[in-house]
């Protein structure tokens, strides 16, 4: 079977954000980038189900980005997936474009399971994986916490509010990993070399560039320091009359 | 046919969530600024508090029904949202921006070939169109953004939107049956975790974090949840320890959540915490360290022990909720 895996590149979730001359996008410089946390649950997802199934199952990453997304993608070879494709495209920002840019080329592939993570730590909308599937017919199990494939059927749990609900689907199928779907393993020493040798297919982006139009980028209102009540319990009344009588909270 | 929005409601177990009502609501809203007409709609088998709508402004919901849709359907809600906002000319859909609507809006979206803004916090009208602010970077900025599709989709971020109730007076209830409704991808079972409420729909959060010092002391904080009526919540480290399960993890990695109070114990404020609380609209910070980054967001802190603070505290609470 062929099995994608879409993943992206997300600063480091410890970064400071800095907004950019253009105030439309963040200040890249002296920012560390890293495979989005949610997607090495996609990836590790992927490589278990190779292993079940065995044969010659293929593992595929796709990416949209400029060149410093090889180094992710790259570490998803290391990890144990078998080819690397890049969009190559830096200004395409909307979920909806990046979801067509992908869905095309799994079908190019006949991708038959994909994964990606349940959101990308940069914009955070959370829905390419529901896009792509829409767009190519596919089933889908979104923010999925354990996933079983047996044969052409699938069960899996998606974490919703207050539980899990069991969703029953079957191939072809998108499934987008939340945490807690697995332990992602780490690049071994020779997985990295051999990464190191594979080619990363480069491919035009499309030219659809999405319905959205970002007008601003800004800082969220700065929130003044509060005020310390006290260093023990006797500044709880304190506290709680406080929460009553002017948050109106409580 | 004069243009409509369309909110699109959410029922667990037969009942409409309160983020429903808000969502009805910001279409009400819009639609009085744009100069067209609101409507609801809902997919589900019996509803029980549908006439609630009414307080909102609503005049007309529309129910599809079919007895196998109490439970969600990905496939058979989002086929007939779709065509229903098709046949009823909808230039504007507004979906909560929950478990349910993060999967289903993208999905109408591509049926629509509309575009789509997630997880809205403002919704405002500018030169007669819709301007939407959402966080990104887990809140640690915010975008102003327009979509330029035909038909536009927003989801709106619980709890953000106050709801407006209005003089109205009724609500005109269309209840249509789905044929055949698409189960190809549906849910079987829900599986309820413990504890009450999710941090991602609670008005009030209790969180604790490493200066909770083990998971055994973690009764403390769901004590105080308890008698405040509030969910639990957890830093990062709490939840990488396996002290508390993921879904209760607040912040870049976890939920991004806008409580109306949100109460850190034992949280110093690592900057991917602080992303994904800080929009809350009172914090309060209970940590032994007065230089934690977390006081620089606080509206009110004690800096002291909070294993003596917050029994005193769910002590003090309970004496005026009595």
């Amino acid at each position: 079977m062929k099995i994608a895996v879409c993943i992206s590149q997300v600063p480091d979730t410890a970064t400071r954000i800095k907004i950019g001359a253009d105030h439309k996008s963040i200040d890249p410089s002296g920012v560390t980038f890293i495979i989005n946390p949610y997607d090495e649950f996609a990836i590790e997802e992927a490589l278990k189900t190779k292993e079940k199934i065995g044969g010659d199952s293929v593992v595929y990453v796709i990416s949209v980005g400029d060149d410093s997304v090889k180094e992710t993608l790259r570490k998803a070879l290391a990890m144990g997936a078998d080819e690397a494709i890049l969009f190559k495209d830096s200004n395409q920002k909307d979920s909806f474009g990046i979801a067509k840019a992908l869905s095309e080329e799994i079908k190019t592939l006949g991708c038959e399971l994909v994964f990606t993570g349940k959101q990308s730590v940069d914009y955070d909308s959370g829905i390419t994986g529901q896009l792509i599937a829409e767009m190519l017919g596919y089933n889908c199990v979104s923010v999925v916490v354990d996933f079983k494939l047996d044969g052409n059927k699938i069960i899996a749990e998606r974490e919703i509010e207050g539980g899990r609900e069991v969703v029953e689907t079957e191939l072809p199928a998108v499934i987008t990993a939340q945490k807690g779907l697995n332990e992602p393993r780490y690049a071994s020493l020779k997985g990295i070399m051999a990464a190191k040798k594979k080619t990363i297919l480069e491919k035009p982006a499309t030219d659809f560039n999405g319905f959205t139009e970002i007008l601003d980028m800004h800082l969220p209102p700065s929130k003044q320091p509060g005020r310390i009540l006290g260093t023990d319990k006797s500044a709880v009344p304190e506290l709680v009359r406080l929460l009553r009588e002017e948050a109106k909270v409580i | 046919m004069a243009e409509k929005i369309l909110a699109i409601l959410e029922q667990r177990e037969g009942s409409l969530k309160k983020v429903s009502f808000e969502a009805a609501s910001v279409a009400v809203n819009l639609a009085n600024q744009l100069g067209l007409s609101a409507e609801a709609v809902v997919v589900g088998s019996e509803i029980n508090n549908l006439s609630e709508l009414s307080k909102f402004g609503i005049s007309k919901l529309t129910h599809l029904k079919h007895e196998q849709l109490n439970n969600y359907s990905p496939t058979a809600y989002s086929d007939a949202i779709a065509s229903f906002a098709k046949e009823s000319g909808a230039k504007v859909l507004v979906f909560p921006n929950t478990a349910m609507g993060v999967d289903l809006a993208p999905r109408v979206a591509v049926k629509l070939n509309s575009g789509i803004v997630m997880d809205c916090m403002k919704l405002e009208v500018k030169e007669n169109d819709i301007v939407a602010t959402r966080p990104v970077y887990a809140g640690k900025a915010l975008i102003d953004l327009k979509l330029n599709s035909d038909i536009k989709i927003f989801t709106i971020r619980p709890n953000v939107f106050k709801p407006q109730t209005v003089n109205s007076t009724s609500v005109d209830i269309d209840v249509r049956t789905v044929e055949n409704p698409n189960l190809k991808t549906r849910v079987t079972a829900f599986k309820k975790s413990e504890g009450k409420l999710d941090v991602a729909e609670a008005d009030i959060i209790v969180s604790g974090g490493r200066g909770m010092k083990g998971p055994e002391n973690f009764h403390l904080i769901e004590e105080l949840a308890e008698v405040l009526g509030a969910a639990v919540g957890a830093s990062r480290a709490v939840v990488d320890a396996g002290w508390r399960p993921h879904r209760e993890q607040v912040g870049q990695t976890g939920k991004t959540v806008s409580p109306s109070l949100y109460i850190a114990c034992g949280i110093s404020g690592a900057i991917q915490h602080l992303a994904g609380m800080s929009s809350s609209k009172y914090i309060v910070a209970i940590n032994k360290d007065k230089d934690a980054p977390i006081f620089n967001v606080a509206d009110y802190g004690i800096a002291g022990d909070v294993f003596e603070i917050l029994p005193a505290l769910t002590e003090e609470i309970k004496k005026l909720k009595s």
